[in-house]
């Protein structure tokens, strides 16, 4: 994108989110709507620098980043690892998959309770449940990028004398690298849900904590709060990640 | 010596309702060592068929294939094989590409460069190393797979329409590069070598017969699909080096235009009305 199109683009985002938040704060100021149910902006923005200043934010915020990390990591290894397995075995593919379509319906919701009953309230049951998220994206998504792998490719780098492990490094990885990372965006934000479910559901610590504590005492500014924390964080790494991929889709 | 031997080789692929199509029916071929050998058809009749199985891609359904004067089992290890489509990876950029053969095979990276430096300037692409496959023309594009596989020096080069795609111009420049590498006129170790009788051999696909007569040493003409054979053989006697651009206007190339193309005619007719037939 130009520079200057990217201005244009940056004011009009500026625009849209100064035209709602305005919108919220006239509407609650002009007693159309009631605080007690939408809070209204500027309490959220003095109720987060709070959180800043007394220091309880970043605890909390630690925790949760450390389970999307952990679920995010564990859950794209296991799920490219397996996309890849299964790609390059027909048969495997074809045996398991009724199973993968069985797992992938569960809703991941019933499943915190028995990870809360299995590992605890501590933060692996939160990894636990941001991997049954994350694997399945990555999984598809190596699979079909694998599979999509042209075959001219694959002929020629095989007639110049690659081994099936030069084939795996040399042309399908690089070739699922793209369908990987346009994932890796949509598991990103899973992996944050699965650890905000997590501790919502059970827990001691962690943004998820924070927002269900607020909702206990119909705090709904303590519940804005923390979502706008959590939306923000994700946006920060989403760019993060998307930086990375175009150094490493630089030749695209 | 003979680089490649087909020995009654026949092809089917499976059809999807069942039963079997036969793409090559027949087909027995000696290619001598340091030979250019065209080979010319109607288009669906099996030429590509024909280079999948010698480069042991495909295996034949019948017959046999003997490369280097052993049978072939899998892929062929003497031959490279330069696509119809473009093969360079993508991720790659122009420089690695090229070298791509020497690192598969284990060459320190600093040799492997320094090889593939050299070949970029034989196929005129100096200062293009670092470019991606992405940022060139498809004549810059063929080039670049022209030295990947020719850095690898295998003996036997195989072609399937290598030109097509490209514009009668660039084509043709392509046509004089390719001749000025395998005729060994580039560079003195290179002619060194060709008198030695070190010259590879190529096996080249075509559908364009001013093509393959202005290359080969010999043009074969497959008969239009299904269970395509061979139908004739014919000698090109032209001096080498020969200038591709010039050829065309020689009365021995005009007469033995004519004479091939009598022959593939009757093929391309055939293979119009088949086609035709199965429309109706």
């Amino acid at each position: 994108m130009r520079n200057a199109d990217r201005r244009v683009v940056l004011f009009w985002q500026a625009v849209v989110g100064l035209l709602v938040l305005g919108l919220w704060q006239g509407l609650v100021s002009l007693k159309l709507l009631d605080p007690f149910f939408v809070s209204r902006p500027n309490d959220i923005v003095r109720r987060i620098g709070s959180w800043m200043s007394a220091g309880t934010l970043w605890g909390h915020l630690a925790i949760t980043l450390e389970e999307s990390v952990l679920g995010l990591v564990a859950g794209a290894a296991l799920g490219i690892g397996s996309g890849f397995a299964l790609a390059r075995s027909p048969l495997l593919a074809r045996v398991l998959d009724p199973y993968i379509r069985m797992l992938n319906a569960i809703p991941r919701v019933v499943l915190a309770p028995l990870f809360l009953l299995w590992f605890g309230l501590g933060i692996w049951s939160k990894v636990a449940l941001a991997v049954t998220l994350v694997f399945f994206v990555m999984f598809f998504n190596t699979y079909q990028g694998v599979r999509d792998a042209s075959q001219v490719l694959i002929d020629n780098v095989r007639m110049l004398g690659a081994t099936e492990r030069q084939l795996v490094r040399h042309v399908l990885v690089p070739s699922a690298l793209t369908w990987i990372f346009s994932s890796l965006h949509t598991s990103l934000g899973f992996a944050v849900v699965g650890a905000v479910v997590g501790e919502y559901l059970g827990s001691t610590r962690g943004l998820g904590y924070v927002i269900a504590q607020a909702e206990g005492t119909f705090d709904t500014t303590g519940v804005f709060a923390g979502m706008t924390v959590l939306a923000v964080v994700v946006l920060i790494i989403g760019a993060g990640v998307t930086r990375l991929e175009r150094w490493l889709l630089r030749w695209k | 010596m003979i680089e490649l031997q087909l020995d009654r080789v026949s092809r089917d692929f499976d059809l999807p309702g069942g039963g079997t199509y036969r793409v090559l029916d027949d087909i027995s071929v000696d290619v001598q060592a340091g030979a250019f050998v065209a080979i010319v058809g109607p288009s669906g009749c099996g030429k590509s068929t024909l280079l999948n199985v010698a480069a042991g891609l495909l295996p034949p359904t019948a017959g046999h294939v003997q490369s280097g004067g052993t049978p072939l089992a899998g892929l062929n290890r003497r031959a490279t094989y330069l696509f119809q489509q473009d093969a360079l990876l993508p991720w790659k950029n122009v420089r690695d590409n090229v070298a791509l053969g020497l690192a598969l095979a284990g060459v320190p990276r600093a040799g492997a460069t320094a090889r593939a430096a050299d070949w970029l300037d034989r196929v005129g692409l100096t200062g293009f190393a670092a470019h991606y496959p992405g940022q060139l023309s498809g004549g810059m594009r063929k080039r670049v797979a022209m030295a990947q596989h020719w850095i690898i020096d295998r003996s036997l080069m195989l072609m399937d329409e290598p030109f097509s795609a490209l514009d009668v111009h660039t084509r043709q420049r392509m046509e004089t590069e390719l001749l000025a590498l395998w005729e060994g006129v580039d560079s003195s170790a290179a002619a060194a070598a060709a008198a030695a009788g070190a010259r590879k051999t190529v096996l080249f696909v075509t559908h364009d017969l001013e093509e393959a007569i202005a290359l080969a040493d010999e043009v074969i003409v497959l008969s239009a699909g299904p269970a395509s054979r061979i139908v004739a053989r014919h000698p090109v006697t032209l001096d080498r080096p020969r200038d591709v651009m010039e050829l065309r206007t020689l009365p021995a190339f005009i007469d033995l235009y004519r004479a091939v193309w009598s022959v593939l005619r009757a093929e391309v007719r055939k293979s119009q009305q088949n086609a035709q037939g199965r429309h109706a």
